[in-house]
């Protein structure tokens, strides 16, 4: 048979599914490096502070995580529009609706991804504005020794230096950047009761975003392969329960037991 | 038994529609849930009114005429089955029954239950074949095909083209009908030599015809009276993807 | 008034002569071809889409005429061979088990009860291996074995393994490849299709057939349509018995249309009752649901020894069950054909053996199919059938046997044609259930499928060549012409008159009525005190049909009631033929059993020496006596002898 005149690659809707797919499975895979980074900030005592300031260092300067940190932003953006896009799309196929009805055969989650994803939107708003604008454009506390220097982004303490335009000087010679606190950002931000329950009850909707999207996303680009896909299926439960869980874990460690972390 | 019905009524596609309430008694059991529609018909044939449109044929689940969505559910309360396969005996003695047609803007209503669903039939068009006259074939067992593979092909080529895919999804997509014809053909080695023109050129005419896109939800897989398998559709993506890569 | 009259003129069957294995091949080289410039400015109708149809139809369209296709269904994949389930045969001998287009022939002949002309069951035999190679060509999942081939299984009454399957599905899916093909003919704009259109009636300009009315059944509009052919591949008249395993809209409007402008109606009492059936359970019931013929391959029906035995099957033991088939019939068993197997479950209900709450059923047992194959094997072959009778019944067939019963199924008869398929009218084609068939009086399991994929795949694209091939110069068909005005006018007419009754009675009543009289009558078995009863009765019921039928709101909408009141007035002009056909045929012969013509030990007598001929019967007017016309039947390679399965 011959080809019929097609849409332009974008307009398809199985495309843009699996642009859908494609960035949402990054960033799956980005939530793991976060996680992993954050979960520094349990390490108790100056080591743990110490650790995590040059880990928040290490991926505002290294240069390849730079540009990964680029493809995640694009990647937000583009799983934000194109599920508009999509919703739209789909809405428009059915304008009048039924009066009853009853879900079955979905989960909540799959039926509710526009919702859920809107809660997590919300929130990552709220979290780049508290933490990482605060980081690149706020006022920040900088690191502090046990012996009250000032700390190089190097992680050295530097005796008798003194702070002026982010950098550390000593006797008029530049020692390089000073380290910036966040730590203590995240310190003072998970003593608030607020704001522990904003952080802690937004991982819900991530749960339920993830218990459905780990899993289309697999089955959108065509991954899917007789019994290998039930262990996609498990692994994306297990996904969309730890992941969310072990950032929940985080401001509610701050708040209950501060002092585990001295 | 006795049920109490919401019925959609609608005159033709222009009017707006509403739902009447009926009450129909003196059922048996092991009536199909179609004869008691048949009863209440004739009730109200023989009092002069006008009964309710719904579609139906063979009334054995195959030909996939009828589809009324019942109780927020296509094809009623029974997993694979179709309406006319639901007996009363699924039902409660004085329940309230609401029927709908099968919504999508795809497949516009025509009279009360009965909606237009050759939509499905120019996505057919659109590439659901293979290009073989008459004549032209070689003996049936010239090419070996795994029964594996067959096996696989039959079971997607199991649909009977209802709709309730459609009726189902949030979405109103036909992903599930289309993916299982492009998946009966792409496993048959005769399907493979225009398995690109036909996924690329199905899902165009899909779209065109203002269905929706899919979202994996698995409503259409768990509604489908043939149990036609979300497999099916991945492998639709997985055919979609390898022809746009082919270009 | 005479019942009917009988013309001295013998009509011809137009079949070739010669040695039968060349016959096909030296006709197909003997009739005129028309060339491809020429079947360009040719139309061509095609009423239906089942089998028959959609492969007539894409066939067609593929050699390159213009094809307008009708189909009442909302789809063309929707016709009712859709239903069948069992299989398909060929004679490929791919089982190396004796099978040969001479033995497919000669079951086909011997199962019909040599009610059957040679030389049309010789080609259907001949391309059987055609349908096969073009099916599996297009897609259709056939079941294979491991290796990778195709698999065969047995059907009742034949001793080889030729039919074709994909599990119970093999109607669905021969129809789908069909229905694909046409579609690709409809995507090239080769052929239109027109479905929600229902046939009313047929258009006859100086003899020929010129074109259809037909009624649109969204918007309710009558329309002309002209071609230069007709073709009607409208399925069988079944539903006359109300219950039936056909589809509820399947009806004989479209033949019986024809009929009345001229087109000979052949044998129209044979009629297939499937003994394997699921029982009718109560009055509310509109339709019967068929178990596959398959079924027979490994269940084994039974009857309990004991009148009215209270216990339930499993608690009956072996040696007070009745196999009466395996008593009867040793060599096929259970196996036997249908007509035979419905017969004689009807005489162990009828003597007071049936099972059930109706005691009108008979057991189709699995539990030794389960103990030597083992459940999942069985699940594997009848999985889905199970499943069906379970949904139906809330009986679990693999714990306690299926009950069953016999139930009408598929119509022999039909509209009369010859060798090139065309009937009486020129330019009138008919092909698979609807004419009157290769089958005789009796059709053997899988040979229904095989004969709608022969006539409309590999018989009519050849034959109708030769009758257009005169009309290369006749214009674009005017349907502005007279004929088609009065055709319009008649069939306008009959709708306001249904409309006008506004009685009280609903269609489905009258038609209940109806087909509880054929089957009372007409149906398993007849005599000619029932058979006359029933035409009084016919009668009847069709004065008050035409006193009291209420058919609701207008002709300008979609009207199902509509639908169906037309086509029941149609049934009741086609019982009374039935009727007076079964009283006409003083024999025994397949489906048709006449209660006078029976063996000592109740085997159907056939009466070679009277009836050896197709009974094609002419319209004459309503209520009028029709005319018989006989064509003789030769047998020339299957002497006639006394059908037996013992």
């Amino acid at each position: 048979m011959e080809l019929k005149p097609q849409h332009g690659l974008l307009k398809s809707l199985v495309a843009k599914k699996i642009l859908m797919a494609l960035t949402g499975l990054f960033l799956c895979l980005f939530l793991v490096a976060h996680l992993s980074g954050n979960l520094q900030l349990l390490i108790p005592g100056y080591n743990g502070r110490l650790q995590f300031n040059s880990y928040a260092v290490f991926m505002t300067q290294f240069p390849l995580i730079k540009i990964i940190s680029y493809v995640l932003y694009l990647s937000i953006i583009i799983h934000v529009l194109d599920a508009l896009v999509l919703t739209i799309r789909n809405r428009r196929a059915r304008t009048v609706d039924y009066a009853v009805k009853s879900g079955y055969g979905s989960t909540f989650a799959s039926r509710n991804m526009g919702i859920l994803g809107t809660l997590i939107l919300i929130f990552l708003v709220l979290h780049l504005a508290n933490f990482w604008y605060k980081y690149k454009f706020g006022e920040m506390p900088y690191m502090v020794s046990p012996e009250g220097y000032f700390v190089s982004q190097k992680g050295e303490a530097i005796a008798g230096a003194v702070l002026r335009d982010g950098h550390l000087w000593v006797n008029g010679v530049d020692k390089g950047p000073a380290m910036k606190d966040l730590y203590e950002v995240v310190r003072l931000a998970f003593s608030q009761l607020w704001i522990v329950a904003i952080y802690v009850l937004s991982m819900i909707p991530l749960g339920y975003h993830l218990a459905h999207g780990f899993q289309s996303g697999f089955q959108t680009l065509g991954l899917r392969f007789g019994r290998a896909f039930s262990l996609i299926r498990t692994a994306g439960l297990l996904f969309a329960i730890i992941i969310p869980l072990g950032f929940a874990i985080i401001p509610l460690i701050f708040y209950f037991f501060p002092e585990k972390l001295n | 038994m006795k049920v109490y019905l919401k019925v959609w009524r609608q005159r033709h596609a222009r009017d707006a529609g509403r739902f009447v309430d009926y009450t129909v008694d003196g059922i048996n059991p092991d009536m199909s849930f179609l004869e008691m529609l048949d009863v209440l018909n004739n009730r109200l044939i023989s009092q002069g009114e006008d009964p309710i449109a719904f579609d139906h044929d063979c009334r054995e689940g195959i030909c996939g005429t009828c589809g009324l969505y019942i109780n927020g559910r296509p094809h009623g309360p029974v997993a694979r089955a179709t309406t006319c396969q639901v007996h009363m005996r699924h039902f409660k003695d004085g329940e309230t029954i609401v029927i709908e047609p099968w919504r999508a803007d795809a497949f516009p209503v025509i009279k009360d239950l009965v909606v237009d669903r050759s939509a499905f039939d120019r996505i057919i068009q659109a590439g659901g074949f293979v290009s073989v006259n008459t004549g032209q074939a070689p003996d049936g067992n010239a090419i070996p095909i795994p029964k594996e593979d067959a096996s696989k092909a039959f079971d997607a080529a199991t649909c009977i083209g209802c709709g309730a895919c459609v009726a189902a999804c949030k979405n109103a997509s036909a992903m599930l009908f289309v993916a299982a014809k492009v998946a009966h053909l792409a496993r048959l080695p005769q399907g493979r030599i225009e398995a690109r023109e036909r996924v690329l050129n199905m899902l165009t005419q899909m779209e065109e015809e203002g269905f929706g896109g899919c979202t994996n939800t698995g409503a259409c897989e768990a509604e489908c009276p043939k149990a036609i398998s979300l497999e099916n559709i991945a492998l639709l993506n997985r055919e979609f993807i390898k022809a746009k890569c082919a270009l | 008034m005479k019942l009917f009259s009988i013309s001295d003129k013998k009509l011809d069957g137009k079949c070739p002569t010669g040695p039968i294995e060349k016959r096909w091949t030296q006709h197909k080289a003997s009739i005129r071809l028309v060339s491809p410039a020429n079947k360009r400015r040719l139309d061509v109708i095609v009423v239906g889409t089942g089998l028959a149809g959609a492969s007539a139809a894409a066939a067609l369209a593929e050699l390159g005429y213009n094809v307008k296709v009708f189909c009442y269904q909302d789809s063309p994949r929707r016709a009712h061979s859709i239903a069948a389930q069992g299989g398909i045969n060929a004679a490929k001998n791919y089982m190396n088990d004796g099978d040969s287009v001479f033995r497919l022939f000669y079951d086909t002949v011997k199962g019909g009860d040599y009610r059957a002309r040679e030389s049309n069951v010789y080609r259907l035999a001949e391309v059987s291996a055609n349908i096969i190679d073009q099916c599996v060509a297009q897609g259709v999942p056939f079941a294979r074995e491991y290796g990778g081939y195709l698999d065969n299984r047995s059907f009742g009454g034949v001793q080889v393994s030729r039919t074709f399957y994909a599990k119970g599905q093999t109607g669905q899916q021969l129809l789908l490849g069909a229905y694909q093909a046409l579609m690709r003919q409809v995507g090239r704009g080769q052929a239109k299709l027109y479905s929600s259109h229902e046939m009313l009636d047929l258009v006859v300009i100086d003899g020929k057939a010129r074109g259809i009315i037909a009624r649109n059944l969204i918007t309710g509009e009558l329309e002309r349509h002209g071609a230069h052919a007709v073709v009607l591949c409208t399925g069988g008249y079944g539903n006359v018995f109300f219950l039936s395993t056909n589809a509820k809209n399947c009806n004989v409007t479209a033949a019986w249309r024809a009929h009345r402008r001229g087109a000979f109606f052949g044998n129209p009492c044979f009629t297939q009752i499937h003994p394997t059936c699921i029982p009718v359970s109560g009055d509310y019931q509109s339709k019967l649901t068929l178990m596959s013929e398959s079924l027979r391959n490994d269940g084994r029906i039974w009857v309990p020894k004991r009148k009215d035995d209270p216990r339930k099957p499993t608690e009956i033991p072996e040696d007070e069950r009745d196999y009466y088939l395996e008593r009867r019939y040793p060599a096929f068993g259970n196996l036997v054909p249908r007509d035979v197997a419905s017969r004689a479950a009807k005489e162990r209900c009828d003597a007071g053996y049936g099972v059930g709450p109706s005691k009108m059923a008979v057991y189709l047992d699995f539990s030794d199919a389960i103990k030597r194959m083992g459940r999942a094997a069985v699940e594997a072959k009848y999985g889905n059938l199970f499943e069906i009778y379970q949904l139906i019944t809330d009986e679990n067939p693999y714990e306690t046997p299926m009950r069953i019963y016999p139930a009408v199924h598929y119509t022999m008869g039909g509209l009369w044609v010859d060798y090139n398929l065309m009937s009486t009218i020129p330019g009138l084609y008919v092909c698979g259930e609807a004419n009157f068939s290769d089958h005789g009086a009796n059709r053997l399991g899988a040979s229904a499928l095989m004969q709608g994929l022969a006539d409309g795949y590999f018989v009519l694209p050849y034959t109708i060549g030769d009758y257009l091939a005169d009309d290369i110069r006749a214009p674009k068909i005017d349907t502005r012409h007279e004929a088609f005005e009065e055709a319009e006018k008649s069939v306008l007419e009959r709708i306001e008159k249904l409309l006008s009754v506004r009685g009280k009675t609903p269609v489905d009543v009258l038609h209940r009525k109806l087909g509880l009289t054929m089957w009372d009558y007409c149906g398993m078995s007849r005599n000619a005190e029932g058979l006359e009863k029933a035409l009084k009765i016919i009668d009847e019921l069709e004065n008050e049909f035409w006193k009291d039928v209420a058919v609701p709101g207008t002709d300008k909408e979609w009207n199902k009631e509509l639908e169906k009141a037309g086509r029941v007035a149609d049934f009741f002009e086609l019982a009374r033929l039935m009727c007076i056909d079964a009283l006409h045929r003083e024999e025994s012969c397949g489906g048709h059993f006449r209660e006078e013509y029976q063996t000592e030990d109740g085997e159907a007598l056939r009466r070679d020496d009277l009836f050896s001929y197709v009974a094609a019967w002419e319209y004459t007017g309503h209520r009028q006596s029709p005319v018989l016309h006989k064509e003789d039947l030769i047998f020339e390679y299957c002497k006639p002898t006394t059908r037996s399965y013992k």
